[in-house]
Order: structure tokens, then C-alpha cells, then sequence
């Protein structure tokens, strides 16, 4: 039953992405912002936006750390595992680039928003120092979308489908989705207000920005929601964690 | 096989399937290198200086895999570990619940 759900939902997706893909025709790598892209007002700019939302996370981890929920260090673990895991799978998409799932939903899911912002930024830091991904000037803005918007846009859709008494699967699937989708939306949006089109302003730019990130990650994003229910599945079959815990 | 590992691997055969997808049907140039993000900047504003670089870089696309091949399997490890070792005890406590049953369960697998 649940599997015709994914399904479903696959499909509609599916659809929307060929839409898009037909409406947008671009092939560039989507990727985080690279090092120096960034003037130094905006680059400051986005560290001082994260750093509230960071040290809000070390403060959910400290709690989390000492909290009596069994297996809570953990899954912690686990979760920095998975990010680790999808942030190196640079996988190849219907544009005909490549780009890279961002792995924060899981997390997300079992230890809510703010974890993540920690988790994530010790991945952007492993990227940016040994595989000159992303930067260490842009750490700031990769932080917002990645760690910040993503797993606030996850949570907020996690918590409605349950609401609406979703499928458990199908809101992990739609959770860790949307919070791949809507990082590279926001690093859209984040180039665009910094580089507009010379000539048709911000909003030329961020269509066209939109089509370089948001269109390749649409199936790097379904497959990033797939083996986060996959992770999730196992994680509560073997008695690991429990849905209700933290929550 | 139970329901949940049949789900499972149904779901991983999907997420192949997204992967393979595009090099069957679509002739990109898959990869190339991290600049062609910043190309559209560069048509953008063309008068940018990136004015910070990497303080350091993989010397050569090889030692760029392997750093990559290292990271994903530090976290393949450890997510292995974890659940591994989660489903071992899972098993062994069931069996220390019911000695009785351990032979009709393993004769059922």
C-alpha cells in the first residue's frame, strides 16, 4: 500500500520534472557556491544570517548528547554518516551535469532542524579544505541553504504530512526531498540577487539560475528521498530509534 | 523476505533506475569541471574578480576521487556498522527470548 503511494507520487513528480525540463533546456554543473564567488559584504552577510541558526543547533546537540533517549549519540552518528555519504555522490541528471544530493533530510526527520546546521557544517568544511567544494567565504551562504533552509523547508513538509496522517514513508520520501530541492532553490536565489541580469534585472537572473540548479537536482532529489526511507526503514526495523522519540 | 526488505529493495532499484536514466537517454557532458557553475556568473557580470581561492587543492582528478571515495565510504562504514550491528542484536535477543523457536525461525529462512 505504501509503495503505491511512492508511486504515485513518483509519477506526479515525474511529470513536473519533464515539464520543466522542457520549459528550461540548460547543462551546467549545479553545485554549491564555489570559493571567492561571493563579493565580501554578502559573504558576511550569510555568516552573521547562520550563525544564530548554528549555535541554536549546538544547543539542540547538547541536549540531544544528554538526553536519556536510547541511541541518541547514535544516530547522531548515522546522520552525519548519510550526509557524508550523499554529499560525496556526485551523481549524473536528466540536464546531462552532475550535482550532488545533500543527505540532511534523515537527520532532519529523526532530530528536527536545528542538528543539522552542526552536522552539515562539518561536511561543507571536509569540502571546502579537501576537495576545494564550496569555500570557506561561501561557507556562510552553503550553510543557509544547506543546513538552514533545507532541513526547516523538510521539517515544516514532515510535520504537515503527518499532520494530515500521511504515510510515515511517503513523508520521509517528500521531507528529504523538498529539503534537497529547496537548498539548491535558495543557492539560486542567492547568486541571482547578487549577479542580476545586466539587462532584465534579478528575476531574468533567477529563472536562469533556477534552471542551472533546480532542474538538475529534480531526480537527485527523488533518489535522495527514496534512500532516506530506504536508511529510515532500516534504522526502525532493527529497533535503532523509535518514530515518536524527541518529538 | 519480509515486507520491509522487499519495499527496500524495490526503492533502491528505483533510485538506480533515476541514475542510469540519464545516460541512456540524454548525450551530456556529464562532469566536467566545478567552473561551468560559475560560467553563468561570469556572463552575468563579467567584470567580477573572484577575489578568494581555495587554500588548497586536490593535485590531480585522481587524488580528487580518492578524497571523494573517502568520505562516502567513512560514512558507508559507519552507517554499516551501526545498522549491522543493530540487526545482530535485534536477532540474538530474540533468540535468548525463545531458545525454543530458534530452529523453526532459521528453518524458515
Amino acid at each position: 500500500m505504501q509503495f503505491k503511494k511512492i508511486l504515485k507520487t513518483l509519477l506526479a513528480i515525474t511529470g513536473a520534472m519533464i515539464f520543466f525540463l522542457l520549459a528550461f533546456p540548460t547543462r551546467v554543473q549545479a553545485m554549491h557556491i564555489m570559493e571567492g564567488m561571493l563579493p565580501p559584504s554578502w559573504c558576511i552577510n550569510w555568516y552573521v544570517i547562520s550563525a544564530p541558526f548554528f549555535i541554536y543547533g549546538l544547543y539542540r546537540l547538547q541536549k540531544i548528547i544528554q538526553s536519556s533517549q536510547k541511541n541518541a549519540k547514535v544516530m547522531l552518528a548515522l546522520c552525519g554518516a548519510f550526509v557524508f555519504v550523499l554529499s560525496s555522490l556526485k551523481l549524473p541528471s536528466v540536464t546531462g551535469s552532475c550535482s550532488h544530493p545533500t543527505g540532511v533530510g534523515l537527520g532532519t526527520v529523526m532530530f528536527g532542524p536545528g542538528v543539522m546546521s552542526v552536522i552539515g557544517v562539518i561536511v561543507l568544511l571536509f569540502q571546502a579544505l579537501l576537495l576545494a567544494h564550496g569555500g570557506l567565504t561561501t561557507l556562510g551562504a552553503n550553510e543557509f541553504s544547506m543546513t538552514i533552509i533545507g532541513p526547516i523547508v523538510g521539517f515544516l513538509v514532515y510535520k504537515l504530512c503527518r499532520r494530515f496522517k500521511v504515510n510515515r514513508s511517503v513523508s520521509i520520501f517528500l521531507c528529504a526531498m523538498l529539503a534537497d530541492w529547496s537548498t539548491y532553490i535558495t543557492t539560486a536565489f542567492q547568486l541571482a540577487i547578487v549577479f542580476p541580469d545586466p539587462h532584465a534585472g534579478v528575476m531574468a537572473a533567477l529563472i536562469k539560475f533556477l534552471g542551472i540548479f533546480a532542474i538538475t537536482q529534480i531526480p537527485l532529489a527523488i533518489a535522495e528521498g527514496l534512500l532516506t526511507v530506504i536508511v529510515y526503514n532500516l534504522v526502525i526495523s532493527n529497533d535503532l530509534w523509535k518514530e515518536t522519540a524527541l518529538q | 523476505m519480509n515486507k520491509r526488505t522487499k519495499t527496500n529493495i524495490i526503492l533502491l532499484v528505483i533510485v538506480l533506475l533515476l541514475i542510469i536514466f540519464p545516460f541512456v537517454f540524454v548525450h551530456g557532458e556529464y562532469g566536467g569541471s566545478d567552473d561551468q557553475g560559475t560560467e553563468q556568473i561570469k556572463k552575468f557580470a563579467p567584470h567580477y574578480k573572484v577575489w578568494a581561492h581555495p587554500i588548497w587543492e586536490p593535485p590531480s582528478g585522481e587524488i580528487e576521487s580518492l578524497l571523494f571515495t573517502v568520505q562516502g565510504s567513512l560514512g558507508t562504514g559507519i552507517i554499516a556498522y551501526v545498522i549491522g550491528n543493530a540487526h545482530g542484536r535485534k536477532k540474538a535477543l530474540k533468540e535468548l527470548e525463545h531458545p525454543s523457536q530458534k530452529t523453526s525461525a532459521s528453518a524458515k529462512k
